[in-house]
This record gives structure tokens, sequence and C-alpha cells, in this order.
């Protein structure tokens, strides 16, 4: 523990990120102790109240609890970021460790695909496998999935470039004249000594899958019933908040959004900090 | 600059533009569904459209897509269409064609887009620049470096949606939205059009700048570091050569180098976070059409406008591709492997 602190004072980062990670999973954990969730769904008639004692955050244009909201939405929203990131760097691990492994023909085909993937936009990507969807009424699991579909190219594209360059290693020579075989060489050698890196890129991922999913909820494709954080700009959209001045309706999910997001970010430059030592870098 | 390279990335250009616009023709065809039908079907019941249109807009679409003819057909049809810029008719604005209404909404998007990116860029990399010189003050880079993190890590409309609030209903500074007010033609040789158009536009470009300029600032800024290491900045420096010299032609000059390769790869994410940001605008450029043909299902629309975006997108990556070499001298393509 100890060590633990030590360490976290020379990687301000990584504190900072990881603690405000904690921050927001205790904010939707203990936080639903005090809240009946029944209020971020049923519409009331107390509409557009400013923060009060019965209302800490305040209500929307339908009456819902916005604290309820924010504590039920937060989970929703990491947790979508959570299941897109598994899932991307689940299949990034696989491809880039075929790519930068196999090398010749098979690595071409994976890097052309990946760059050509790389360069069409996935949130318009995303747009149009949404069309698909229309009228169906997504929850919060299926956008985690559809946002996975996007979420691989990127941990693979630079998975396959820390294969690439762990592969000449002295220490896999003398795994593989030890007679390993190339699975026991990856499961033992490559992941092993990649696991900083790999944790990281999870970090990269679920940010990238919460600001895909932010951007198609705030467009209105999405669990539209629910209250992830997308969705409610969408309604602060939709119900014009800005031109009523409902601040309080802005500030709640711009909050949580710019928390969440700057946490994963900060996390990511501090595992960073672990995973290439060499490429010190102040923040 | 290496005939091959050359080569290479042309065929890039094209893999890419095949596959976005197969991805457009397989997509629907996947579902199953019909989209024209469908819309004829919501149409006559809810907006009382005639049944002779309707019908006369369905045999248009299965004339025009050739929609009869087996699948392979069907699908050299639609590339060469798509590669003619040939959407067909947009749905809900029938009949007005899907380019005609891409030409008319990009042209209100595409100046500020260009411009917000514009000045992002070069604001972004002489700040981080400046940050990362190792002339400037260390409590400057304290104070301004975590609100970067902050801006640089957030989408551009969540800045938007504040800036919005504060600056436009607030303080009543600026315009709240629309790219022009709404007693106005559009008339683009009138200067008074075109002053107010510069006015909306203010906002929109403010908060594409703070986040992408937050961005590159604090890559170039650690890219300095980098090269204020490097034996030719010590050797300039013995040389006792002027500062201003060292930090313009030594420094900036090599640490630009890879914020170039991140703006073609930033390109697609600015675009379609503009789109975001011009529906809470209420801004009628290309994004708001966007994110309205997803709400009223209309398909070709849509299918149009993401082709355009991803074909811009293409094309810009594929001129920064042939730019970089000639910025960069000491690159070579020859061995360019993976």
């Amino acid at each position: 523990m100890r060590g633990f602190i030590d360490y976290v004072k020379r990687n301000p980062a990584l504190g900072i990120g990881m603690s405000m990670l904690l921050f927001l999973i205790l904010f939707t954990t203990v936080g639903r102790l005090f809240i009946d969730p029944q209020n971020a769904y049923k519409q009331t008639i107390f509409l557009n109240q400013p923060p009060s004692r019965e209302h800490p955050f305040g209500t929307d244009a339908q009456g819902r609890d916005l604290f309820t909201m924010m504590v039920l939405g937060t989970g929703m929203t990491l947790q979508i970021g959570a299941i897109a990131g598994a899932i991307g760097l689940g299949v990034g691990i696989v491809l880039g460790f075929v790519a930068g492994y196999a090398g010749g023909f098979v690595d071409t085909i994976i890097t052309s695909l990946i760059d050509i993937w790389m360069t069409i936009p996935s949130f318009l990507i995303l747009i149009l496998i949404s069309t698909i969807l229309v009228g169906v009424d997504l929850k919060v699991t299926e956008m985690g999935l559809i946002v996975a579909i996007v979420s691989w190219a990127g941990p693979a594209r630079a998975i396959r470039a820390q294969v690439l360059s762990m592969r000449e290693r002295p220490f896999v020579w003398m795994a593989k004249l030890g007679g390993m075989r190339t699975l026991e060489i990856v499961m033992k050698e490559l992941v092993p000594n990649l696991l900083p890196f790999l944790v990281m890129s999870l970090s990269q991922s679920v940010y990238g899958g919460i600001m895909a999913s932010l951007g198609l909820e705030a467009l209105g494709i999405g669990a539209r019933r629910e209250p992830t954080m997308g969705m409610t700009l969408f309604y602060v959209n939709y119900y014009s908040a800005f031109l009523l001045g409902l601040w309080w309706w802005i500030l709640a999910p711009v909050s949580v959004i710019v928390l969440t997001l700057t946490s994963l970010v900060l996390t990511s430059i501090g595992l960073d900090e672990i995973a290439n030592p060499r490429r010190r870098r102040k923040v | 600059m290496h005939l091959n390279y050359v080569i290479r990335r042309v065929v890039f250009l094209f893999l890419v533009i095949w596959m976005a616009a197969s991805i457009n023709f397989l997509l629907p065809r996947l579902t199953g569904r019909d989209p024209i039908k469908e819309q004829m079907l919501i149409q006559i019941a809810s907006q009382g459209r005639k049944r002779e249109d309707a019908q006369n807009m369905i045999d248009t679409y299965t004339r025009i897509f050739g929609l009869d003819k087996p699948l392979w057909q069907q699908y050299i049809t639609y590339i060469s269409n798509t590669m003619r810029f040939n959407f067909g008719y947009s749905i809900i604005n029938y009949p007005r064609t899907v380019m005609e209404i891409i030409i008319n909404r990009g042209r209100l998007t595409l100046p500020f887009l260009s411009v917000a990116i514009f000045i992002s860029f070069v604001l972004g990399v002489l700040l981080g620049a400046l940050l990362g010189w190792n002339k400037t003050p260390q409590w400057v880079n304290n104070i301004v470096v975590p609100p970067m993190l902050v801006f640089s890590s957030v989408p551009q409309y969540l800045v938007a949606l504040v800036l919005i609030y504060f600056v436009a209903f607030r303080m009543k500074l600026l315009p709240m939205g629309q790219p022009y007010p709404s007693t106005m033609m559009e008339n683009w040789s009138d200067p008074k059009f075109l002053l107010a158009y510069a006015r909306h536009a203010v906002l929109p470009i403010l908060s594409i700048v703070v986040v992408e300029a937050s961005g590159w600032a604090l890559g170039m800024r650690a890219m300095m570091v980098t090269v204020e290491g490097e034996d030719y900045t010590t050797f300039a420096e013995a040389r006792g050569l002027k500062q201003s010299r060292i930090f313009f032609r030594y420094l900036l000059r090599n640490a630009m180098l890879p914020s170039l390769t991140g703006l073609a790869l930033r390109l697609g994410f600015i675009i379609t976070g503009s789109a975001v940001a011009e529906t809470f605008f209420s801004y009628n450029g290309l994004g708001s059409t966007l994110g309205a043909a997803i709400g009223q299902f209309d398909f070709f629309l849509l299918y149009g406008i993401v082709y355009i975006m991803v074909l811009s997108i293409a094309l810009a990556t594929f001129i920064m591709d042939m730019v970089y070499p000639l910025l960069d001298p000491r690159i070579t393509y020859k061995a360019q492997k993976g």
C-alpha cells in the first residue's frame, strides 16, 4: 500500500484518473441507496424544477428527477463503454497478435483492412448500422454491442505494432530455441510483457466506446427510454433546455461526461507511463 | 517522391471509397426491409401523400436502382451511380435529389468547418510549441495544461452546449444558432449576408477550436521535448543562432510533422463531431441534415451524406499523404512495409 502511494506521487495522472473513476463508480453504486429508480422514468408534474432539497440536481421537462437519472445513467454509460471496450480489445488482441506474430501476407491483409476501416469514420459506420435498427427499442447492453462493432480497429493496430517490436527480442528467441510452441510463446512470453499496454488499450477503447455512444445517442439513436448520458443530451436539445434557461439540466450531464472522459484519458496517460517507462511524459 | 508510394496511396483511396459504397449497398439489403415502401406507407397514412405519387416514386426507384434485376447487376448499377454522385431522390423531400440537398446544405457547413479546422491546427501547433519550449516558464504549463487536457478529452458538442448557454443565452453576445438570420435570404455575393454568416459561425467554430486546438497543443508540446533533445538543436544553439530562428526553423518545423499526420486521422472525428454540434446549434448544414435524415428514416439522403463525408475525408487524407514527403525530406518511401 505504502509503495502504491509512493508510486502515485510520481505518476499523478494515474492517481487522479483512477480516483475520479472510483468516485464515479461509488456515485453510481452507493448513490443507488438514496434513490428510487422509478424517479428516472416516471413522469411527474414537477417539471423544470431548479435544484432543491427534494431534487438535488433539479428535474427535467418530463418531470424526471435528474439526480436519479445521473446515478443510474452514469452506470449505464460506463456499462456501454465497458462492453464495447472489452469486446473491442478482445478482437483487437486476436487480430493484433495474429498480424504481428504471423507477419508476411496475413499481416498485409489484416493491416490494410484495419487502415481502410479506420479511414471511414467509425461514427458514420455506426449510423449506417443503426439504420437497420430503426424502430427497434434498444437496450443498454445492445447499445454496447453495437458500439463494439467499431471498437476493434484501434487496439488491433496498436497491439500489432507492440507485438512486432517484441517479436525480435532476445527472450522470445530463447523461448523459441527452448522449444516452446507459438501459442505458448504468445501466452507465456508476449502477453505478460504487454500487460500494462493491454490495460492501457482497454482504458482507451472504453473511452472510444463512450465517445461513440454519446454521439449516437445525442442524435437520438440508442436506448431512448433509459437515462444514459447521451440520451440526456438528446432530450436537452429536444426540449431546447438552453432556450428555457434550465442550466441544471445542462450542468448535470455535462459534469458527469467531463468527469468520465477525463478520468479515462488520465488513466490511459498514467498507464502509458507504466507501459513505456522510457517515454516519460509530464502531465 | 517515389512513384510506387503514389500508386499505393491511390489504390488505397479507391479501396476506401469502394468499401464505403459497398457498405451502403449491403446494409439495407441485409435487413430485407424495403425503406421506400415503408416510408411510402407512413406518408400515405400521415401526410396524405397521393397514392399515384407514391407508386410513381416506387417505380422510379425500381427503375433507377434496377431492383428487379439480379443482385450482382444491382451492385454494378449502384456502384456506377455512386461514382457519378447519383444517389437518387430524397424520400422526404421528393422530388429533390439527394445531391441537390447535399450541395445546398454543404455550402453552409464547408466554410465554417474548414475555417475552424485551419484555426485549430495553427493555433494548437503554435500554442503547443510555445508550451513545450524550454524558454517558457514552468508555471505557465502548470496553469494551462490541466484545462487543455479536459477540453481535448470531451466531444466538441459538449463545449458547444456550454457555449450556447453562457455566451448566447446568458450574455446574449452571439446568436444561439442557425447559419444566418431567418429574415435573410441566402445570397453569397451580398456582403451583409456574409457578415451575418460569419457572426453566426463564431460559436460553432469556437466549439471546434477549443477542443481540437487543445488536443494538438498537447501533442505538439510532447513532441517539442523530443526535438529539443536532438543533436541538431544543440548544434544550432552552439552556433549562436537567434532564438527565434531556432524556435521556428529547428524546433517548430520538426516537431510539427507528427501533428500533420494527426490532422489526417482526426479529420473524420471533427467532421462527425460537428454533425452532432450542428443539431445543437439548429444549424441547417450537412450535419444536422444527417441528424434529421436519421430521425425521418430518409435512407437515400442518409447514405448520400455518409458517402460524401467518407469521400471528403479519404480525399483529404490522400492529399495529406502526398504533401507529407515534401514537408519532411528525410522520409523516403522506398522500403515502407506494412
